[in-house]
């Protein structure tokens, strides 16, 4: 009788110390375009890599039915072979083969052990022709846009049979016009019996084609809404992804806000490889002395690219733009230049950006200000424990000693290493990218109330976050930033999550 | 009780170290037993020490790269193109051989500063520069030479090879004096050093190793020194080259492990980004240490020019892989970011242990690099599994 393609029942993963998902329900039906909503980190990347057999049957708990027949994947060849096809945000292509040979890979076209080479580019023209493509499959991927490239998954997708389409953030990285395309291809895939499953955070899109939105909020189904019955508008959708109370999640505090300290203006950056792509547009920000300052942006508006450019010109190229400090014009175009500023910048990337994983706590702290503890170039080992000992204490760091190595640490205690290394660098402004990402809810509180006594200490500090009640729950002044523009600029009193998360989702042109 | 477990946990993080001490002293035992006592003979000790010379300074040099995240397989080839500067210089230009070995270590600095040129500031990886390197200054060495040798060397250019430090008591007395002093002299430092960081650390409140475990390590390594400043006293005496090499391990352990420089290659060996958005000026640190590995690799050259007495088209021909072997058997990370110069000297140690015992036993050439192989495998996969059960990454 149920006209359901997917249905998931009571699906709960948990992660060492995190709940991901909580008992989500999850119901596709045949023929439909199904959109996923929900703010980074809900746990909508975890529910599809649970679906896709990423996550094997075994490591999470709850029902899956595919097709009336209950499933249990334990790798995504799996649910490849049952029809059911993920396409990540970041493309899985391999830039220096043909579009033939990647639609192919892993499922080559063989005679004997030998890839038949006349029936790979046949069948692949074919399937290009019904994404719409009108490229040459011999054609290399490195040599055609992103757009395209998206294209190309898709026609992968379909010589698996998909019956099931599950795209992740496909239009993230697309100009107008391409997302413009792939939408309509969609829905023509829709035409032919191909049923998806989209993940985007672009309202506008998802209220374009999609017959059904399920929301999903701190690993949680919240409700489903058919957007065809009910009048849905943007408005509603946002409601019901931030809408959670902002109990006393966060520590009281008060600002004492001074005088300015910082000052970034016109600050433009090209994007490293593709120099024509502007990554981040004249965006003007400061911070005074003693002030949180949120910066709210989805992933791939900029945020980190703002604040890693500004760090010493750590990203991008073609950086223009001025940075005062104190109101006196500096140049912070090195990351010692910018260290000796009074910048620090903790990275949204701990494991890859943050921490020497392999090296102790000790000698991670006192990295970025090595200078103080050294006389001549040599080092004060002793001075130096002291110094990290004093951290793990007034961090909380739950460590044996200062010599334990940070890869074995806990997300949270990992982060409070990152602090207290860019805390024993003593800035003026610490931009803190994403401090709570991955990290359990007490911890998190810990880490909030290190912010505040940072701010109280006449510190400027800037946090990055893609989770609004913590901006709204910490931060004195709130930017938001989509597409590498600054779009809003509301202190918090002013403030709300609807409001902030129409900006951060705002389409460029419609103000400018 | 507590106590007894603290330095048992205490050990079983330090194992990677004790493993390779224990596996060193068990070679030497084993080839002390096996050759009927040779290999501690006092001629043998002394010829161990100057025929390997070479490779432990190229050892001290290489294990920096190394932890780096690099690779230098140029040392070979440099070891040569120095040899053959020497002799250009000492035996062509007549320059005296004070200021040959002054210019031949600042060709060193230019060898270095090339191969860094390109490595740090151009982005090509160590192991292709290293390796057009290996070729070019192997080609340069033939062209200076003329594909001819040169021989002989002044005395006083091949003390640095195969002399020894004056002998104080005239050759007539059952131990020479000096190198006694020397070795007690050297004792005493080690023991007054290694108290006086203790206290500071104790000072400091700093986590110390168990005390017991502190006066076991400092009485096994006094001994070592002294048994060995016994074994060369009733030979020669002090070869010059093993002053150097003092010398040298003494001043690189300091900066890789207590000087800004140091930390900073460790850093940027253990993750490359992390050390950049911390500060650390990357690139340049990576230039200098090839341009220090150039002059450690043209003081190798000198050194085995000075002990052969000659310079040939062919000297240091795998030196690069010898010196590579050493490192990795000493403990350092491929990946980077892991590995002590001491270490690296007792993987030097062990190869020219097994190299010494194998020649004496009469081991035909192809079984020694069959041995050798599989004891640098069997070091390397020790440490994996090690790094494997102890759930790191």
């Amino acid at each position: 009788m149920t006209t359901n393609i997917l249905e998931m029942r009571g699906i709960t993963k948990t992660f060492p110390g995190v709940k991901a998902l909580q008992d989500v329900s999850l119901a596709v039906e045949r023929g439909q375009i199904h959109a996923i909503c929900g703010e980074n980190g809900a746990g909508k990347s975890t529910l599809m890599k649970v679906l896709s057999g990423v996550y094997a049957h075994g490591s999470y708990d709850g029902e899956i039915v595919f097709e009336n027949e209950t499933v249990a994947f334990k790798s995504i060849n799996e649910s490849e072979a049952t029809g059911i096809v993920i396409i990540h945000q970041e493309l899985a292509l391999s830039p220096y083969l043909s579009i033939a040979e990647n639609i192919y890979l892993g499922n080559e076209q063989q005679k004997n052990g030998w890839i038949d080479w006349n029936k790979t580019n046949r069948e692949a023209a074919i399937l290009l022709a019904r994404v719409g493509l009108k490229d040459n499959p011999i054609t290399k991927v490195t040599d055609i846009g992103v757009g395209k490239q998206q294209l190309v998954e898709i026609a992968k997708a379909l010589s698996k049979q998909v019956k099931l389409l599950i795209l992740d953030e496909p239009t993230a990285a697309l100009n107008d016009e391409d997302s413009a395309h792939l939408l309509d291809l969609i829905k023509h895939l829709k035409g032919q019996g191909i049923t998806s499953i989209i993940i985007s955070h672009k309202l506008n899109e998802i209220k374009a084609i999609a017959d059904k939105v399920t929301i999903i909020r701190d690993g949680k189904t919240i409700e489903t809404l058919n957007m065809h019955t009910d009048e849905i508008s943007e408005e509603r959708i946002i409601k019901g992804m931030v809408g959670r109370d902002l109990g006393s999640r966060y520590p009281d505090h008060s600002s004492q806000i001074g005088e300015e300290i910082l000052r970034v203006e016109d600050w433009t950056v090209y994007h490293p490889m593709h120099h024509d792509r502007m990554v981040v547009k004249g965006a003007n920000i400061h911070v005074k002395s003693g002030e949180i300052v949120g910066i709210a942006g989805l992933m791939g508006s900029g945020r980190t690219e703002l604040a890693m450019s500004v760090f010493g010109h750590s990203y991008g190229a073609k950086i223009s733009g001025k940075v005062f400090k104190n109101g006196v014009l500096v140049k912070t175009d090195t990351v010692s230049a910018a260290i000796s500023h009074g910048l620090a910048y903790a990275t949204e990337d701990r494991k890859h950006y943050g921490l020497n994983l392999i090296e102790n706590i000790q000698r991670n702290v006192s990295l970025a200000a090595l200078y103080k503890l050294a006389r001549n170039g040599w080092v004060d080992a002793n001075r130096e424990a002291t110094v990290a000992k004093g951290f793990l204490k007034s961090m909380n760091i739950k460590a044996p000693n200062v010599e334990a190595i940070t890869g074995k640490l806990s997300g949270g205690n990992q982060q409070k290493v990152v602090l207290s290394k860019w805390m024993f660098s003593d800035p003026d402004v610490l931009i803190l990218d994403e401090p709570t990402r991955g990290i359990d809810v007490g911890a998190k509180y810990e880490i909030y109330g290190i912010i505040n006594r940072l701010a109280d200490e006449g510190k400027g500090v800037i946090v990055i976050s893609s989770e609004l009640p913590e901006l709204l729950g910490i931060c004195d002044r709130i930017y938001t930033l989509a597409e590498g523009r600054i779009t809003a600029d509301v202190p918090r009193s002013e403030a709300t999550a609807e409001f902030l998360m129409q900006r951060m989702t705002q389409e460029r042109d419609k103000e400018s | 009780m507590s106590a007894f477990r603290s330095s048992l946990d205490y050990l079983a993080g330090q194992l990677r170290q004790i493993g390779l001490f224990i596996a060193l002293i068990a070679i030497i035992i084993f080839f002390q037993v096996a050759t009927s006592g040779i290999t501690l003979k006092p001629i043998n000790v002394s010829n161990l020490i100057v025929q390997n010379s070479y490779i432990l300074i190229l050892a001290v040099g290489m294990v920096m790269v190394i932890i780096a995240g690099h690779i230098d397989l140029s040392v070979g080839s440099v070891v040569a193109f120095v040899g053959a500067m020497s002799g250009v210089m000492i035996t062509q230009w007549h320059i005296p051989w004070w200021g040959a070995i002054i210019l031949c270590l600042i060709v060193g600095a230019l060898v270095g500063m090339w191969q860094g040129f390109w490595i740090a500031y151009f982005g090509i990886p160590a192991f292709i520069v290293t390796l057009a390197g290996m070729l070019t200054f192997r080609g340069l060495t033939q062209i200076a030479l003329q594909n001819q040798q040169i021989s002989p060397f002044p005395d006083e250019f091949r003390a640095l090879g195969s002399g020894f430090l004056p002998d104080l008591g005239g050759g007539t007395s059952l131990l020479e004096p000096l190198t006694v002093g020397l070795g007690v002299l050297a004792t005493l430092l080690l023991v007054a050093q290694g108290i006086r960081s203790r206290l500071a650390r104790q000072k400091y409140d700093v986590e110390d190793e168990p005390l017991a475990w502190f006066v076991l390590k400092l009485a096994f390594t006094s001994g070592l020194i002294l048994l060995i400043t016994f074994l060369l006293a009733s030979y020669r005496g002090t070869p010059i080259v093993l002053v150097v090499l003092g010398v040298l391990i003494v001043g690189y352990s300091a900066v890789m492990s207590r000087s800004v420089f140091g930390r900073h290659v460790y850093a940027l060996g253990g993750n490359r980004q992390a050390a950049a958005l911390s500060g650390v000026k990357t690139k340049r640190v990576t230039f200098l240490l090839f341009v220090n590995m150039g002059v450690i690799a043209a003081l190798a050259g000198l050194v085995f020019t000075a002990q052969l007495n000659l310079a040939n088209p062919k000297a240091g021909d795998g030196f690069e892989l010898d010196a590579i072997a050493a490192v990795f058997i000493g403990g350092a990370a491929v990946t980077g970011g892991i590995g002590t110069v001491t270490g690296a000297i007792i993987g030097g140690l062990i190869i020219g242990i097994l190299n010494n015992g194998m020649s004496i036993l009469g081991v035909g050439t192809e079984f020694q690099q069959l041995i050798k192989g599989l004891v640098l495998l069997g070091a390397v996969a020790f440490d994996v599994y090690n790094k494997r059960r102890s759930g790191g990454r």
